[in-house]
């Protein structure tokens, strides 16, 4: 079984107008550099997008806000973005705010094949408005849906040809997650190798889960908050 | 005199335990990880994945890969571990963590918490902020005790949206240690020099003040 495609611009070839995009990362840590590049490219526009951030002005999603080819966010912090900011205030772009657990565990209850899950973040809050309440032993919880996304866009370290794929450090993030979650999951990867040569203990996502991978090239792995100690 | 944002990180300090795993917040809370007593095996969770958060790189050793819950470089240590984001939250929601330290906009006097929106401002969204408070078993608020206008932050009731309700448990500002009690905010000790008539003058919330109250000091 060989998953492996040309690159990016392949990959992403049948994601059309509309379409529900899930784009793993945290901040600028793990994102898909080479995807988002060809999505920019491809010009495909009314995306929904499902990520913990939007990027920065000129990196990260916010290179397809500039474009404005997004017209809802679905994320738990939209900050350091000027443009961002401009297209909600003016009603260019929707967002939807969720926290940020509740976000990655409705990735994982769609690649668990559960319809929902139960969580009390936002009991009591705006977020829990409309939402149906659960009392358990004596505490209340949200019902939260499954996320139903068309495309999963994610990020890892090494891959190998059948899909398996391993992170490394904090750019792991929501990417295992997201990789569960997309109909059609896609895998850009910093090194791509034969199957057979990951050491099957060692793979986070297991390939089933995804369909198309391919290695990235001139990753930037731009840093939002260079902080560093003197001593 | 009021105590610097450093002394309020350094107060919370007293409150970790051996064997303690702590997720710190951004701004103060951040701070606390300065005031670890040594000795101490203190173990600090960041949100986007990871335990065993280390101090900030030497310049020349940052690692893209390897950042904070607030985005910014940092380094492991002996026995960090990587992991996802929903079992980050997982180990918050399961109670694992022992104590959450964050910042906020307001508190109310049963324990309410406000740090994520103000109407009629750009809203950035509430990251992790209300997972932790959902389902950390003991919650700290570090902040000033009085807005930038000098209106107090300890309430009756919340005026902005809310994050969590009846979830802090102490709040260490400025002037004053104060525990969230059935009866409202119970004053714990005070800042050097500042009086109990300033602290009840600036906690526009219930107030309980019973017997002598300890002034802060440092070493």
């Amino acid at each position: 079984m060989n998953k492996v495609v040309a690159g990016p611009d392949v990959a992403i070839a049948d994601i059309m107008d509309g379409a529900t995009l899930m784009l793993g990362g945290f901040g600028l840590c793990g994102i898909p550099e080479n995807c988002i590049a060809a999505l920019v490219r491809k010009q495909v526009r009314e995306l929904t997008c499902i990520s913990n951030n939007a990027g920065v002005d000129d990196f990260g999603i916010g290179l397809m806000l500039a474009q404005r080819q997004v017209k809802k966010m679905i994320s738990s912090y939209v900050g350091e973005n000027a443009e961002f900011e401009r297209q909600l205030l003016s009603g260019e772009l929707q967002v939807e705010l969720i926290p940020q657990g509740t976000l990655a565990t409705r990735c994982l209850a769609a690649g668990y094949g559960m319809p929902a899950i139960y969580t009390p973040a936002g009991v009591g809050t705006e977020v829990g408005i409309g939402k149906e309440v659960r009392n358990f032993e004596g505490k209340d919880y949200l019902m939260e849906m499954a996320f139903d996304a068309d495309f999963a866009i994610v990020k890892a370290w090494k891959g190998d040809t059948m899909g398996n794929l391993i992170y490394r450090a904090t750019a792991r993030n929501f990417n295992p997650l997201m990789a569960m979650a997309g109909k059609i999951t896609i895998a850009e990867v910093e090194e791509l190798v034969p199957a057979g040569e990951l050491d099957p203990d060692a793979i986070h996502t297991p390939g089933i889960y995804v369909h198309r991978i391919f290695q990235g090239t001139g990753y930037e792995k731009r840093i939002e908050q260079r902080t560093v100690r003197s001593v | 005199m009021a105590l610097t944002k450093e002394q309020i990180a350094q107060r919370i300090a007293r409150e970790l335990q051996q064997g303690y795993y702590v997720n710190l917040g951004i701004g103060i809370p951040t701070l606390v990880a300065n005031y670890i007593p040594s000795g101490m095996d203190v173990v600090l969770q960041s949100e986007n994945g990871l335990l065993g958060m280390g101090p900030f790189p030497l310049a020349g050793q940052e690692d893209a890969d390897l950042i904070n819950a607030g985005k910014q470089t940092i380094t492991t240590v002996k026995g960090s571990v990587f992991f996802d984001s929903a079992l980050s939250f997982g180990m918050i929601r399961a109670g694992k963590v022992n104590l959450t330290v964050l910042g906020a906009m307001e508190v109310s006097d049963c324990g309410d918490i406000a740090n994520w929106k103000i109407p009629g401002k750009m809203v950035k969204g509430m990251g992790g902020a209300m997972d932790l408070v959902a389902s950390a078993r003991n919650i700290i608020v570090a902040m000033m005790h009085t807005n930038p206008k000098g209106e107090s932050k300890l309430l009756p009731a919340c005026t902005l949206p809310l994050t969590g309700v009846r979830c802090v448990k102490k709040v260490v500002t400025d002037l004053a240690v104060l525990d969230i009690t059935p009866q409202g905010f119970r004053l714990l000790e005070r800042a050097p020099g500042v009086s109990i008539d300033e602290i009840r003058a600036k906690t526009a919330g219930r107030l309980v003040v019973e017997g002598e109250i300890p002034e802060l000091r440092f070493d």
